[in-house]
């Protein structure tokens, strides 16, 4: 079966490894010059399924908590399995409580467990919740190793300008944002981020910094290099980020540690993430095309599952193959 | 029936739109509640003065009255002029005015809410002014042509539910004639339930249903909280005495032997 995927970010790119697993023919047609230019590039990139339990209905569990698997089977060596440390100033120490009740997989940390994990915090937090089962990989360089894999098994990867002519059997349309007032009910929400680099600090995992109005967190990316986010705004403007959110996500980076206040600041983006009203991804079909979209937040830990449902649908449709 | 301004309402319950974990679970809670207003936040769901589309277009499908608010203008000028945005977004003369006075508590800044307040209401705007319980801020926001007021119970988001119940009474005692609407601090059903029981006519929240475990669950029960603290209201309720009083006759007995 020949099958067209369209867009190179989280959603295109997983599903095309998965059908290429399968077997089938995939050629994969990007309208932007490279991988992950949409919001997938912008993404924290954590596989952290009972953080955002928090906030998010139980299938993000159900659907992600295989996915750090997914990507280590695929890209071995890019997924970092060190978990998640959520702490909380000594004034919103109650949230962390809350968000103790309404997550799982967690224990507690006093200050020498703290410490123990992440030496650089030690003595600014006294308790913290740690997800000992959660990881992490960094977007871009997974995108572009699944972009680099995917042309190392001659699947054809085109991007801006390239025609694309070829017959399909059936097309995967991972367009994400571009399906705005085309999918019904997909809406965007815009999320924003910067980038920091200080050689002060070093970070072993993701940290979450709970706040009653601005919850952030913040990812190591190595080489003293973070990543910090991300805005939730209900509003598809792609725009640059606000002096605002700015402001926000720097505080909260300086309430984490004093030593990003003297970082460098060498990005900012915004991106806009896709998402149906119950905020939950799905794969829906119109005519020979499959649709997978809406996934939110949630575009590293819930593109797996989408691919997985992508692929079963296709080998369902497949004729049987003959035995060799 | 709870009149404000020129329309009347049945529900007693005015639902913020922000923070659900999702917009279906917002409509769910808004159908549980049987909200008849919603308040929705222009500024934060803006961004590059583009309105958040997708979003409103959700709400607008509730089938509810938008109550627009200013939530997060710091200056009169950033207010107004966000309610002038609201007006054409909404269609609607209702404005929720919030002038914050201080970023991190979010505390009103009672002077420019007087000021923003005389200046909407000079251009036809029905104005919701959230403010504290000070009874003269409170006089000059009538003066300044606001006909409701919407008095704090608590600071924002504190979810600590009444923390100054005389004052509370005291304010309703001063104005019994104008809707009464309390706004922020409140946490718990228990919390709504107090306020109406002292006559209080409505109650808005957003936190309290928004951040529980199932907001469409919590929001029924804020919404039959408010609907007993009315009735109770409403049945007079015995004031508290400083001894125990028996309920049944005590005549003929021995009890003061």
């Amino acid at each position: 079966m020949r099958i067209l995927v369209k867009g190179a970010g989280v959603a295109g790119l997983t599903v095309a490894w998965q059908l290429y697993r399968h077997g089938f023919d995939v050629t994969i047609a990007e309208c932007n010059a490279a991988a992950g230019l949409g919001a997938s590039g912008y993404a924290g990139g954590m596989l952290a399924p009972w953080c955002e339990r928090e906030s998010a209905e139980e299938p993000v569990l159900t659907l992600g908590r295989r996915a750090a698997d997914w990507w280590e089977a695929a890209l071995p060596g890019h997924v970092q399995r060190q978990g998640t440390l959520v702490v909380a100033g000594g004034r919103d120490a109650g949230e962390l409580d809350r968000f103790a009740g309404r997550t799982s997989g967690w224990q507690w940390l006093d200050e020498a467990g703290i410490a123990a994990l992440e030496p650089d915090l030690a003595g600014r937090f006294r308790r913290a919740l740690f997800f000992r089962d959660e990881a992490h990989l960094d977007p871009r360089q997974a995108l572009a190793a699944l972009t680099a894999g995917l042309e190392e098994a001659r699947m054809r990867v085109l991007f801006a300008g390239a025609e694309e002519t070829g017959e399909y059997d059936r097309i995967v349309d991972c367009t994400g944002a571009a399906q705005i007032g085309r999918l019904p009910g997909l809406r965007g929400v815009r999320g924003e981020m910067l980038a920091l680099e200080t050689g002060e600090i070093t970070l072993s995992r993701p940290v979450r910094l709970l706040h009653p109005r601005h919850p952030i967190y913040i990812v190591p990316r190595g080489k003293g290099r973070f990543m910090v986010g991300a805005t939730m705004i209900e509003s598809d403007d792609a725009g640059p980020v606000t002096a605002r959110s700015l402001m926000e996500l720097l505080n909260a980076a300086y309430a984490l540690h004093p030593a990003f206040g003297e970082a460098r600041l060498t990005e900012t983006g915004a991106g806009i993430r896709p998402a149906f009203p119950d905020n939950l991804p799905r794969v829906t079909e119109a005519g020979h095309t499959l649709h997978v979209n809406g996934l939110y937040r949630h575009g590293f830990l819930l593109a797996p599952a989408m691919a997985g449902e992508v692929a079963r649908r296709l080998l369902a449709e497949q004729p049987e193959r003959k035995a060799s | 029936m709870l009149k404000l301004y020129d329309t009347w309402v049945e529900s007693r319950l005015l639902l913020g739109t922000a923070r659900y974990p999702s917009p279906a679970i917002l409509a769910e809670a808004v159908r549980r509640a049987k909200a008849e207003i919603v308040t929705v936040s222009l500024r934060r769901e803006t961004a590059g003065g583009k309105a958040g589309g997708a979003f409103f277009d959700l709400v607008g499908d509730l089938g509810v009255r938008v109550l627009p608010n200013t939530a997060g203008c710091h200056s009169v000028r950033e207010a107004v002029l966000t309610a002038k945005m609201a007006r054409e977004v909404f269609r609607t003369d209702w404005i929720k005015l919030e002038v914050i006075g201080h970023h991190d508590t979010l505390q009103p800044d009672v002077f420019g809410l007087v000021d923003a307040a005389r200046i909407l209401t000079g251009e036809g705007f029905q104005v919701f002014p959230y403010t504290t319980d000070d009874l003269v801020v409170a006089e000059k926001l009538l003066e300044a042509g606001c006909k409701v007021l919407m008095p704090w119970c608590a600071p924002i988001g504190s979810a600590m539910g009444p923390v100054n119940p005389a004052a509370l009474k005291a304010f309703r005692a001063h104005f019994p004639d104008v809707p009464l609407i309390v706004d922020a601090g409140v946490g718990r059903p228990s919390h709504a339930n107090t306020v109406m029981e002292l006559g209080y006519d409505a109650v808005l929240l957003n936190t309290a249903v928004a951040g529980a475990g199932d907001p469409a669950t919590m929001a029924e029960a804020f919404a039959l909280a408010i609907e007993a603290g009315r009735l109770a209201h409403k049945a007079v309720p015995l004031e508290p005495r400083d001894m125990a009083v028996p309920s049944t006759p005590v005549i003929g007995k021995a009890v003061f032997a």
